[in-house]
């Protein structure tokens, strides 16, 4: 684990300070470190291809899928309380209130949040991390990074899941280490088991399997940290015939006003946002290399 | 009253409106009432008979789906650099490996709930997206929306955006640089390669 981390903040640290710019050129203007990134997309896809999905599928044939279900919604209900968190962050006090009402609700009603009661009493899940929240704050995304392992993610989608996130993470508050490092790994197995369509079904539908899951990602991210409803991206490829390419939907997102970011579907909110920066930032980018661990979790990013 | 029943459901076929006249989220409505109540019914379907998904996502759903604008919308600036007959060739690539690959997914269906949004145009809107969510207790909702336009022929879909992520505007860079590599023709061959690998890999198990 500690292996790991170190990697991570290796790898994050070389990118930050330009080693990967010597990777190859010639690809896509939205994804500077394409080289080093395929390197470590093709080993994650080695790592995965012989331990995690043999892994995963071996799991989904056992567990009866109420089970797997019950499992599924554990992991879920411990994670609304950062979800929680982090929408209160972002000034959404509303969506905050209710994933603490989830939460509530789930690990009583729902018996340890092993049944999601919670959403058929009309409180409704939400996705969100710190990466998201830096987002809302108008921190820019920086370069797509594939991270070993946890895979695809960007300089600050990374940084602050490694910094930040896995303080949020109530299984590394569990004091006995092997039970800590058992529920880990089971997570981890359930999550990857809940992929394993959506991951036979990208490799189907990719001509450029490493591009496709790239650009997948930056949507998703990009929908994500506007909950559902981004503005239409301008589309470049329409006026310029060399530059700015789509994929750049992590730049297009840093330069949208800030009052954007922030028209709620609802339109409930009557306060226009003043982006804001945590003032302590600098530190937690120089925190990355020193934090305790890495989470070892795949977020759902179907 | 076996009489009766027949004259009210000819009757209930005559007047029935017909796909041109419907508004795009009735249609989009109507196509996936359908095509789940078939689902539903058809074990052979829920146990991933790709034959009768086919037949299925042909007769149902790709009516109603313009696949030489998804194709132009993936290609973005390059589209008009192809000449009309590669223009014809990509747009039939393009189609065969979007439903090849996304059909399937009908077969994992279990009773999630659709949930349409209200349609956020005016009447005269010839271009609208049709918002839906997927629901399913325990899960975030997945948001599916649909870029739909209008054509003599009825409202056509031409973009799918799953969880914010368009299946179609997703392929652009892919295509980009297969074109910056190869050509046009590249990109055809690339393509039909693709299909290609997919039916070879699909043969041996008759699933």
């Amino acid at each position: 684990m500690i292996m790991l981390r170190r990697f991570v903040g290796l790898s994050l640290l070389a990118a930050l300070v330009g080693l990967g710019g010597c990777a190859t050129t010639g690809g896509s203007p939205g994804d500077p470190l394409e080289g080093y990134n395929r390197a470590m997309f093709g080993f994650n896809e080695g790592v995965d291809k012989a331990i995690i999905k043999p892994l995963a599928s071996g799991y989904k044939t056992v567990m009866p899928e109420f089970a797997r279900t019950g499992v599924a919604n554990f992991f879920a209900n411990l994670g609304d309380l950062w979800i929680g968190i982090n929408n209160i962050l972002q000034g959404k006090i509303g969506a905050g209130a209710s994933d603490f009402g989830r939460f509530a609700v789930n690990t009583t009603a729902g018996i340890l949040g092993l049944f999601d009661v919670a959403s058929s009493a009309g409180l409704e899940k939400h996705n969100e991390d710190f990466g998201q929240t830096l987002g809302r704050w108008g921190v820019g995304s920086g370069a797509y990074f594939v991270l070993p392992i946890l895979g695809p993610s960007s300089v600050r989608d990374g940084l602050s899941s490694l910094a930040v996130d896995w303080h949020g993470d109530p299984l590394w508050y569990v004091g006995n280490v092997p039970t800590r490092n058992e529920l880990m790994g089971v997570r981890l197995l359930d999550t990857r088991a809940n992929l394993l369509d959506v991951s036979r079904l990208a490799e189907e539908a990719a001509l450029d399997h490493y591009a496709y899951i790239r650009d997948a990602f930056l949507q998703r991210r990009r929908s994500l940290i506007y909950d559902g409803d981004a503005p239409p991206e301008r589309d470049s490829d329409k006026t310029s015939e060399s530059g700015e390419s789509n994929t750049a939907a992590a730049r297009a997102e840093a330069e949208l006003p800030p009052d954007a970011a922030w028209s709620e579907a609802a339109g409930a909110r009557a306060a226009v946002y003043e982006p804001m920066m945590p003032a302590n930032y600098e530190a937690l980018l120089a925190v990355s290399g020193a934090a305790p661990a890495v989470p070892a979790q795949t977020k759902p990013r179907q | 009253m076996m009489k009766y029943f027949f004259a009210l459901s000819i009757f209930l076929f005559a007047t029935s409106v017909s796909a041109q006249d419907l508004a795009p989220d009735a249609l989009m409505k109507k196509v996936s009432n359908e095509v789940i109540d078939i689902i539903k019914q058809d074990k052979d379907i829920q146990s991933g008979n790709q034959k009768k998904i086919n037949d299925l996502v042909e007769a149902k759903v790709l009516p109603h789906f313009n696949f030489s604008r998804m194709t132009a919308l993936a290609m973005g600036r390059n589209w008009p650099k192809a000449s009309a007959e590669q223009q014809k060739a990509l747009t039939g690539e393009f189609r065969t490996l979007l439903v090849r690959s996304y059909s399937g997914a009908l077969s994992s269906y279990k009773n999630e709930v659709i949930e349409f949004k209200p349609l956020r145009a005016a009447a005269t809107d010839a271009d609208v997206t049709v918002k839906t969510q997927v629901k399913k207790p325990g899960t975030e909702p997945v948001s599916i929306d649909y870029g739909m336009e209008k054509t003599p022929a009825g409202w056509k879909v031409y973009d799918v955006v799953v969880g914010g992520v368009s299946l179609v505007t997703n392929y652009r860079e892919t295509f980009n640089a297969q074109i910056r590599d190869g050509g046009v023709d590249g990109l055809i061959k690339s393509l039909a390669g693709k299909n290609r690998s997919l039916d070879t890999q699909a043969s041996p198990k008759p699933k």
